[in-house]
């Protein structure tokens, strides 16, 4: 029976017994982590979740020789944007019990549950019918099957150079958009602030423009 | 060496479908960012596999670039979501039925 199941996961007899183990595990580790991060009632609970499918899907990078990546995982997603997470969770205060048995649309869970299965039975057969390659492959350099991270370097900063400089303005928009979004919208605070400000002291900055139409 | 790549895609799948639902349950917007996340995850995990597959070092680039542009939407999204809770103190999608604030 488990040689049957060996015989099954091994490509050409290669994969030794550790790297099933490690693969199911790794693999429990993800799908267990993914339902929790769905069911989960305290948002704190299902960012908790997140971050162990992050650790499972890093472990299989490793699995699959992409050493760099998975450290890029580990820190990127699991130690900042969960922590953005965990922060504005907190920030807002929205860290309480959720009632998730209520289903506010009628059907709408068993719609949800059907239309998923139909897309994840489509796709399982497409993978068994279809041939995934087309194109011609190579063009960024062959991935050996060895960890290379110098081959990732080169790729990244010759054939991807451009993209790569692109992501940099990617991530100066990301940074101010965050900035304005996260900013008090100035109307009101001036509203707020300008009649304090004015008695205290009466030749304060043009800070009470919009306040004092208000005032009018 | 290696697990068959079948096996890879499979769980791909699984995670993309799990990510799926959640966006479609859950009314929670956080809880919606995060099942988002599961999906692009799903998505890397697919790269990779097929970056060992065909012997191309492009998906793992396209992985990184993944990454990146994640980072950027949450970001984004997480700030969105700052300005629209201090508008109306809810983080339910039901809410938001509304363009103007």
């Amino acid at each position: 029976m488990t040689a049957v199941m060996l015989d099954l996961v091994v490509q050409g007899g290669k994969a030794t017994i550790p790297d099933v183990g490690v693969f199911a595990v790794a693999a429990a580790i993800i799908l267990a982590g993914a339902i929790g991060v769905v069911v989960a009632r305290n948002p704190v609970h299902s960012a908790l979740m997140l971050v162990m499918t992050l650790f499972g899907v890093a472990v299989m990078f490793v699995l699959q020789q992409a050493n760099f990546l998975a450290a890029v995982q580990v820190i990127v997603y699991a130690g900042a944007i969960v922590v953005l997470f965990l922060f504005v969770i907190m920030f807002l205060g929205v860290d309480k019990e959720e009632d998730i048995a209520k289903e506010p649309l009628r059907g709408q869970r068993a719609l949800a549950v059907a239309l998923v299965a139909l897309g994840t039975t489509g796709l399982l057969l497409l993978g068994q019918v279809s041939k995934w390659t087309t194109g011609q492959p190579h063009v960024a350099g062959s991935d050996s099957g060895a960890p290379n991270v110098n081959l990732l370097g080169k790729s990244l900063y010759t054939t991807y150079l451009f993209p790569f400089e692109a992501t940099s303005a990617l991530l100066i928009i990301a940074v101010v958009g965050a900035v304005v979004l996260a900013r008090r919208p100035p109307a009101t605070s001036n509203a707020a602030e300008a009649r304090p400000a004015e008695a205290d002291a009466p030749g304060a900055p043009p800070s009470g423009a919009p306040g004092s139409e208000v005032d009018a | 060496m290696s697990i068959s790549a079948s096996w890879y895609l499979a769980l791909s799948v699984v995670l993309f479908a799990i990510g799926a639902l959640g966006v479609l349950v859950r009314r929670n917007v956080l809880i919606m960012f995060m099942c988002v996340e599961l999906m692009l995850n799903a998505a890397n995990l697919a790269f990779v596999s097929f970056a060992r597959t065909l012997h191309d070092i492009g998906g793992q680039v396209l992985v990184f670039f993944v990454l990146v542009v994640a980072a950027a939407e949450v970001v984004v999204g997480l700030g969105i979501v700052v300005a629209i809770f201090r508008r109306r103190a809810s983080a339910n999608a039901d809410d938001l039925h509304l363009m103007k604030g």
